[in-house]
């Protein structure tokens, strides 16, 4: 890879963060305002002995990835809403069938269509609950070029520690956004593999419940020869339908994202110690909220900020403990109100949380966000 | 190719006995094609830890779990994908697609046209056996007209798909079609798909005695295996050709056989060229 540039586009720093994290298989299919994240993969990989293909759609796409990730090689697709949605089912499918694998999604205007090449935030309950069933999810929600980067890599180190299908997700404007990264030396990365299973072991059960809820795989051709299926399946990865057995399978895969919380969730806090009024946002939009805090610090007003950066799960006690000091707080996203719906919940109160949204394709501008406080401030 | 040095084929090698009994219905013909498959990857020699064996939702979804090998059960119509991204990560596994009229034509339709138009080194094998079966008997791209299925209660008015008319105007260089009838003739046609550089579409004809041929009249099983071959014609194009659509008389056999460059040695190759810093 050549040397590093001082600045990177958003999109460029994911593809470049992948190939760091080891990622050496992409499947895509075009689509705005993700595109470059592709034309990065398609120059790169070939040239570190990795895979590129356009496939013909964006289920094919995430059908491809897992299929690589079966096979042993890291992989991961790219996206924005529209391709997001026709990629549930098989977001699904990694879910339950424990398959490492990322899944970059660039958030546009919606529903729909939508505004392809204007920012949005409107995906986070998407990429929660986007697909049927009950199944856990990690979502990542990096906020600057710098944490793009960082944050794709942990998205590998986690979907392949893990076992799980792990969502990035950010606005179309950290995407375009060009800014100065520095990228760590070669080396100094901090790379997770896959737990495999051995070749030898007789009466392997690939979905055993171990003590940390993560099974080793299997590697085809490693000799273990074990079934993989979509259809809810006991340790011996065989369909079920016993309530007992179907149920504990599920609960597993809950219990497994949530019994490694601690390593799953990270968030930021700016002033959240003494404020009254706590923002909560994540991408662009946190960044606004990171401008209106000392805004509003410098004419009396005690403001702070929580940006999740681990979105789902989402970071309950950090949120709790915010919230219980505070005397309002404030989720501004961009979107109608996704992510105040889980703040509401975890507030204590539904009535101390109030909500600042765009829908039209606009990001939210500090000075927004310190008039919103303001009036807060006035009325409590 | 090592036929005569290999042993005797025995099915149960090749099977996961611990899966029996099987879910199949008595006299339903996707078993003869299981049967047909072991029996290609037996005279193969292929190893079963390099056997990796991809199936699609329906009754040929379901297929593959009783082989003895790597077997993954993927979701409806998109085991080519899944397979694409198999075999382009691990190139030195075979890779089999089981899949059936509807998960293959309907709801995979794009899928097969582009694995066929890349020309991966795969190897499709279709059970087509007109009608959906695990969801209780609905018309398929393939049933034929008039036939009476649970949602075609007065007759299906839709042409059929030839499934290997369209594998081969997509580009497959390999298609083949047979009968489950015809147990040797079916496995000779997967064995050479197999042993084919390249993307290979077999289409076996298979048949749903429980919930087609009873709604239709078609008789038990030896019935509709014995029409099976009366719905047949010779390889060799013949007067009929004009007649695509089903119950027309289809072509049986290795329909297609050609060289086109094989899409993973094409990654690959590209692949060493950028990794040596070669200009384009």
């Amino acid at each position: 890879m050549s040397a590093a540039p001082p600045s990177l586009q958003g999109n460029r720093a994911c593809a470049l963060g992948a190939i760091a994290a080891g990622c050496r298989f992409f499947a895509g299919y075009p689509i705005t305002p993700s595109s470059e994240i592709a034309e990065t993969m398609s120059r790169e990989l070939p040239r570190v002995g990795g895979v590129f293909i356009q496939m013909e759609d964006e289920i094919g796409s995430l059908a491809a990835a897992i299929g690589a990730s079966l096979g042993g090689v890291k992989a991961m697709t790219a996206t924005s809403g529209p391709g997001f949605s026709l990629m549930q089912e098989h977001l699904g499918y990694a879910a339950l069938t424990e398959v490492p694998c990322v899944i970059i999604d660039v958030m546009r205007g919606g529903p729909s269509t939508g505004m392809p090449t204007r920012p949005a935030q409107g995906d986070l309950m998407q990429a929660r609950w986007g697909t049927h069933g009950d199944h856990p999810i990690v979502a990542l929600a990096p906020a600057s070029v710098q944490e793009i980067y960082s944050e794709t890599i942990r998205a590998f180190n986690l979907a392949e520690r893990l076992r799980t299908p792990v969502v990035v997700l950010f606005d179309e404007v950290v995407a375009h956004l060009l800014e100065s990264v520095t990228l760590p030396a070669p080396g100094s990365i901090v790379v997770a593999e896959r737990k495999w299973a051995k070749g030898d072991e007789r009466d392997f059960h690939p979905f055993a419940e171990t003590d940390d809820l993560i099974p080793p795989m299997a590697r085809p051709g490693d000799g273990l020869r074990v079934h993989t299926t979509g259809l809810t399946h006991t340790a011996d990865g065989f369909p079920t339908q016993q309530p007992a057995l179907a149920g504990r399978a599920v609960q597993r895969l809950v219990d497994k994202i949530e019994r490694h919380r601690d390593e799953i969730e990270r968030f930021e806090t700016v002033n959240t110690e003494d404020a009254d009024f706590v923002i909560v946002a994540v991408g662009i939009v946190a960044r606004a909220a990171r401008r209106a805090v000392p805004d509003l610090r410098a004419e009396g007003v005690k403001a702070g900020l929580l940006r999740p950066i681990t979105l789902w799960p989402f970071p309950e006690r950090a949120m709790r403990a915010a919230a219980a000091r505070a005397r309002r707080v404030l989720v501004a996203e961009m979107n109608a109100g996704q992510l105040a719906l889980e703040v509401e919940r975890l507030a204590g109160a539904p009535a101390k949380v109030a909500r600042l949204n765009r829908i039209d394709g606009e990001p939210i501008a500090p000075a927004e966000i310190v008039a919103k406080i303001r009036e807060l401030a006035a009325n409590a | 190719m090592h036929d005569v040095a290999s042993p005797p084929f025995e099915i149960k090698d090749y099977l996961r006995l611990a899966m029996m009994p099987h879910f199949m219905c008595s006299g339903c013909g996707h078993g003869v094609a299981l049967r047909a498959l072991l029996w290609a990857v037996h005279e193969l020699q292929i190893d079963k830890n390099k056997l990796a064996v991809v199936s699609g939702i329906g009754c040929s979804g379901r297929v593959g779990a009783y082989i003895d090998a790597n077997t993954f059960h993927t979701t409806h119509g998109r085991p080519l994908a899944f397979a694409t991204g198999l075999k382009l990560a691990r190139p030195d596994l075979t890779v089999v697609v089981i899949t059936g009229d509807g998960d293959c034509l309907a709801i995979g339709g794009n899928h097969l046209i582009h694995a066929c138009r890349r020309n991966l080194d795969l190897t499709c094998l279709m059970l087509n056996n007109e009608v959906y079966g695990m969801t209780g008997g609905q018309v398929s791209p393939t049933t034929a007209i008039g036939r009476l299925t649970t949602t075609t209660p007065d007759g299906n008015v839709e042409p059929a798909f030839d499934a290997c008319a369209l594998a081969e105007a997509a580009g497959a260089s390999f298609v083949g079609r047979e009968v489950t009838r015809q147990t040797p003739a079916l496995k000779n046609v997967i064995k050479a798909a197999i042993a084919h550089k390249g993307f290979a579409f077999v289409e076996a004809l298979s048949d749903c005695v429980e919930i087609y041929g009873r709604k239709n009249d078609l008789g038990e099983s030896p019935e509709m295996l014995l029409s099976q071959k009366s719905a047949m014609r010779p390889a060799k194009p013949g007067a009929a050709d004009g007649e695509s659509f089903r119950p027309h008389r289809l072509r049986e056999g290795i329909l297609v056989e050609r060289e086109r460059p094989e899409y993973g040695e094409v990654c690959r190759a590209r692949s060493a060229r950028a990794a040596a810093g070669e200009k384009r």
